[in-house]
């Protein structure tokens, strides 16, 4: 164990999809219970910069970790098949009509409820899509397949954000 | 015979070895000292039993000052001399300030941070915040006839980078070692969560005299992790008071004319909002130079007056559930903080958004303070049997600006700190040879609508084809918040570091006049200081590493221990000297003869948090 390892070594876990978020968070927590600045808070600089160095190592790991479509990519970039999001944008026709159809359906809400309704779908298609991740990684370990799942992923997320925007514009 | 001592668990064996750690509760409108005695935190009082300091500073011709109390009594008097509320000032420049307008105060502007003409000169906010936190320094020096070893300081969760630095300015103009500085939630919950053995998510409602925090915390098993946090670090008990005094003022049609009116009505609208949480009419009674007001106001008109104000939260309490992708049903609990969450309108509203009745039991003056000394008694090691661990999040985003004035978000908003993160830039022209980045912090996607931390410039870079230098930017925020960025071209090695402060808040040189003209070393020799300083440093760090070797020696091989071992005596030799920079230089070669060491100890620590648990990995 030390500051190159990967993320799945570096919290004790088996290198695949499918992770057990209770079990993460506690290991999280674990970690940081060792090495967080503020158990050596009198021990000398030395120990300070070695705990500032574990201690943001662990949060990195974490966040990749925990967030399904970062940990997805990861495994993709892992096993060999790195996602290039800004080189390849390339996308299925259908999955643009859709994308198409949620910016209208966007443009158009001027509600709550319509806004909840657009966040119901963007939710249900995120589901589909991290189940099709799990499936292409953990059982066919098709990576250069699970990387149009990541990709596609991306596209929703940055779409989620947009949504998060438009609720925000609605209270203001 | 000799009687045995035996000292009470997870305290230190030897009362002479615990060392004073304070918490500090440096607020808008007042602050607190409180510290840990016999296993039980409470708020230190002054000579008079009163643990509520007024966060009020009036300099006098001549030099002198009067701090808390009498400074408040003066207000009306010689507002002009009389700074309450500096903590509205800290990191702000005259334009950030929004109403300075409505203030009696003589304002200088800086690009960095404004001051406050008075009698004795320009001060700095930063200069007023060290007075109050150097009078609640010597109430504790003087409750436990003790030197402090360092307190733990509690900023708003929603101040930014600038913001945090001018509190660790303050508190090193007043001569405390900060052991942290934590969000003022996330130390109401530390009270809370110790005093109730809580679990589960919890929401902390924080309406302070001049600022608004929310924050939403899960907690497990002594673990403090901070989900999101939000809020308006312009919002709060202060605005209450001017939407009344605005709404009676209209209602009226008497003006203010002098500094002292406009105090007056200040002084005479706070009167009535706090006597209106307990009865639903009072009249609000103020003399101004030329006229005077004597107004009734009714409890539903000054619900009325400050609606806006209410609503305001709320949104704010929204936007924060969302960024925690939780919603009200998760919550298991809310915390009220800080004295404005009295008003009877606050409470009703914070009661309806959650569907329950929010919690109350701690004096919401004194909790933020509390927390902030059980957390202060843990990090100065006098609790060796606490397993409280804070995980705390940057509240704002940090990022830099690129072509056309937009923002590259490098750090996002709720990121567990420490982090660390970084992004690839290129040049944008043939033959560029430097770069100049702009460290900005803010939501919003234009660098105007965003705070302005730092600008520096990376030179150096060789000619290259516009587009083929590799230059990493990488931000790190360490467990107070605080920024410091790093950029490095790749290809070249050209490097620029900078520690953001210099280039705002106040720099190095000032701090140092600064403390020459402060009344914390009034007495003192500068120099004195500074060795005194080194001594204890030097003092601190054999101890570490003492304890440190009891534990893990058996990691170091003979030649390794002979180095630490040699350099320990070289400081322990050389601490007795009168110069403070041959100290420095002697725990600085301990610190880099002890490095691969603390490293051999972390690696063993985090093998013990994953010994016998990796089930998964079968």
């Amino acid at each position: 164990m030390n500051l190159q390892s990967n993320d799945f070594e570096l919290f004790g876990l088996t290198q695949k999809f499918a992770q057990d978020r209770a079990a993460l968070d506690a290991r999280w927590k674990d970690l940081q219970r060792e090495a967080h600045p503020d158990k050596f808070a009198a021990q000398g600089d030395a120990a300070q910069r070695v705990a500032m160095q574990w201690s943001v190592r662990i949060n990195e790991a974490y966040q990749r970790l925990r967030d399904p479509l970062k940990r997805a990519a990861y495994l993709c970039e892992l096993a060999g098949s790195p996602v290039n999001a800004h080189s390849n944008t390339a996308m299925p026709a259908a999955f643009l009509m859709q994308q198409m159809q949620w910016r209208e359906d966007l443009d158009e809400a001027r509600s709550d409820a319509a806004l909840g309704a657009l966040r119901d779908n963007v939710d249900a298609a995120q589901r589909d899509l991290l189940h099709e991740c799990a499936t292409r990684i953990d059982e066919l370990r098709d990576f250069p397949a699970a990387v149009q799942s990541v990709r596609a992923l991306m596209f929703i997320e940055k779409f989620g954000h947009d949504l998060d925007l438009a609720f925000d514009k609605l209270e203001t | 015979m000799a009687l045995l001592q035996i000292s009470e668990p997870g305290q230190a064996p030897n009362p002479h070895e615990r060392r004073i750690a304070v918490g500090i509760d440096l607020g808008t409108t007042h602050s607190l000292v409180a510290a840990v005695r016999h296993g039980v935190a409470e708020c230190l009082p002054d000579n008079e039993g009163r643990v509520i300091l007024p966060s009020v500073v009036r300099y006098l011709a001549g030099g002198g000052r009067d701090i808390g109390y009498p400074a408040q009594a003066a207000l009306a008097s010689d507002p002009e001399n009389t700074i309450a509320s500096a903590k509205r000032f800290m990191g702000r420049s005259l334009a950030d300030v929004v109403g300075a307008d409505k203030l009696p105060y003589r304002f200088a502007d800086h690009a960095g941070m404004l001051g406050v003409l008075t009698v004795a000169g320009e001060k700095s906010p930063v200069e007023v915040s060290a007075d109050i936190l150097a009078t609640l320094r010597y109430r504790a020096e003087d409750t436990f006839n003790d030197d402090l070893y360092g307190a733990v300081i509690t900023v708003p969760a929603y101040f930014d980078d600038a913001q945090r630095q001018a509190t660790k300015d303050a508190a090193q103009l007043a001569g405390i070692k900060v052991l942290r500085l934590i969000n003022e939630p996330t130390a109401a919950a530390i009270a809370y969560g110790l005093d109730n053995a809580s679990e589960g998510v919890y929401a902390i409602y924080d309406l302070g005299g001049g600022t608004f925090d929310i924050s939403i915390l899960r907690l497990t098993q002594g673990v403090f992790e901070v989900v999101a946090t939000g809020g308006d670090s312009a919002l709060g008990g202060d605005d209450y008071d001017h939407a009344l005094a605005d709404w009676v003022l209209a209602q009226t049609g008497v003006e203010t004319v002098t500094a002292a009116d406009k105090a007056a009505l200040k002084v005479a609208a706070r009167a009535c909002k706090e006597a209106l949480t307990a009865t639903n009419n009072v009249a609000l009674h103020a003399d101004f130079t030329r006229a005077s007001i004597h107004f009734d106001v009714d409890k539903s008109q000054f619900e009325a007056a400050t609606a806006h104000l209410t609503a305001r939260t709320i949104t704010a309490v929204r936007k924060a559930l969302r960024d925690a992708r939780l919603s009200v049903q998760d919550v298991q609990g809310v915390v009220m903080v800080g004295g404005s969450t009295r008003m009877p309108q606050v409470q009703a509203a914070v009661a309806q958004f959650f569907g329950r009745a929010p919690l109350n039991n701690l004096n919401p003056d004194e909790v933020v303070a509390l927390g902030a000394s059980i957390q202060a008694n843990q990090l100065a090691g006098n609790n060796t049997a606490g397993d409280l661990l804070l995980l705390d999040v940057i509240p704002l985003s940090l990022g830099v600006e690129t072509m056309g004035g937009l923002v590259e978000r490098i750090v996002p908003r709720n990121q567990t700190i420490p982090t660390a993160m970084a992004q690839d830039f290129t040049t944008y022209k043939d033959g560029q040879t430097a770069l100049a980045m702009h460290v900005v912090q803010g939501e919003r996607d234009l660098v105007a609508d965003c705070r302005s931390l730092a600008r520096f410039e990376l030179r150096g870079i060789p000619p290259m084809a516009a587009g083929a230098a590799r230059i990493r930017v990488t931000f790190t925020v360490d467990a107070d918040g605080l920024l410091n960025v790093a950029a490095h071209e790749q290809v070249s090695g050209v490097q620029a570091d900078i520690n953001v402060k210099p280039s705002y808040g106040l720099g190095d040189a000032q701090i140092a006049q600064m403390l020459q003209d402060s009344f914390a070393t009034a007495e003192q020799d500068i120099r004195t200081r500074a060795v005194v300083e080194a001594q204890v440093d030097a003092d601190r760090l054999l101890l570490a590493i003492h304890s440190a070797l009891d534990a893990d020696a058996d990691l170091l091989d003979a030649p390794e221990r002979a180095e630490i071992d040699a350099a320990m005596q070289a400081l322990a030799e050389g601490r007795n000297s009168s110069d403070a920079a041959h100290i420095e230089a002697l725990s600085k070669a301990l610190a880099q003869a002890t490095e691969s060491f603390a490293a051999q100890r972390m690696n063993r620590g985090i093998a013990h948090a994953l010994e016998g648990r990796n089930i998964e990995t079968l």
